[in-house]
């Protein structure tokens, strides 16, 4: 049994986006002026070869904590799905 | 005697090391090397300076797969023992995501990579990196970067602050330090801190690139100049 996770990496609200700022001025010039912002983050799917799903997502906070995301900066979030 | 060995650490898309090593080769009495990032081995380096460039490709984040490169658990490790370590631009980075310092560097305010110069003042001449600096000197090095907008949590800039830990800070002409004269956002016009024990230290500006007439400027210079003599 294998896993796919699915997972999103996105700057806490603290820190300055500029790209989102950038997207943001762009929709907003675009006439789409309901909009209220934008947040530009990153998403990463990889798959998880164990039979366990508890063991997948212990491996799964490990893998975000360590290297996925900078937890000065951003936040993570991840939902498993069977492969 | 014989040269003292620095190590100059090479990345995968390091592309300041050469320059990093004709800066350090202008200094008599020390000997620059190569340090792959791949190999475990210091090579009996004294200090160890991580380069400027895009290790990695800058991939996932600046400096976050550098850090778990095999020269890196060695230089984590040798640091812990007092090593002393430079980080520049991108060096710093991965001192950031190696925790070797504290915070991190985010997107320049104004979206734009920055590659001109910039005023600093070294703020703590203190440390075994700006002992040869004046507090009050104003000094022309610049900068290259698009990620140098360093942050960190309101508790730890303040234990920074208190630990005089801010090395350099960006300033203007007449070393006024000013939200105008700061170039990328960072936190207290932050360019350059150290860790606690005064061994590691890392900066955005460059000093390999200001340590020649030729090149516009010689104040990078004495940061070399400084470590060295000590080692």
């Amino acid at each position: 049994m294998a896993y796919t996770a699915k997972i999103k990496v996105t700057l806490r609200q603290s820190i300055l986006d500029v790209q989102g700022k950038a997207v943001e001025h762009a929709l907003l010039n675009l006439g789409y002026g309901s909009v209220g912002s934008a947040r530009i983050g990153k998403y990463i799917e990889v798959s998880i070869n164990e039979d366990d799903a508890l063991a997948a997502e212990r491996i799964c906070n490990e893998i975000c904590l360590k290297l996925l995301s900078n937890p000065v900066m951003e936040n993570y979030s991840f939902e498993l799905e069977k492969a | 005697m014989a040269d003292i060995t620095i190590g100059v650490v090479v990345f995968p898309g390091s592309n300041c090391d050469h320059d990093t090593m004709h800066a350090v080769a202008s200094f008599e009495g020390v000997k620059p090397v190569m340090l792959w990032h791949g190999s475990h081995d210091l090579q009996g380096a004294k200090a160890i300076i991580l380069p400027g460039g895009f290790s990695y490709g800058d991939y996932l984040r600046a400096g976050s797969i550098a850090r778990f490169s095999p020269i890196m658990q060695e230089v984590v490790d040798a640091a812990g023992k007092g090593l002393p370590v430079l980080g520049i631009c991108n060096g710093f980075q991965v001192l950031l995501e190696s925790g070797l310092l504290e915070g991190a560097l985010s997107r320049n305010r104004d979206k734009k990579f920055l590659c001109r110069d910039t005023f600093i003042r070294p703020v703590n001449c203190n440390t075994m990196f700006t002992a040869l600096y004046g507090e009050d000197e104003v000094l022309s090095i610049p900068i290259a970067h698009g990620e140098g907008n360093y942050f960190a949590p309101p508790e730890v800039i303040e234990s920074l602050e208190e630990h005089d830990q801010v090395v350099f800070r960006y300033t203007d002409r007449e070393g006024q330090i000013s939200d105008e004269a700061n170039p990328n956002g960072s936190v207290g016009n932050i360019a350059g801190i150290m860790n606690r024990r005064g061994n590691v230290l890392g900066l955005m500006p460059h000093p390999e690139r200001a340590s020649e007439k030729l090149l516009g400027s010689e104040d990078g210079r004495r940061l070399f100049a400084s470590l060295f003599r000590q080692l």
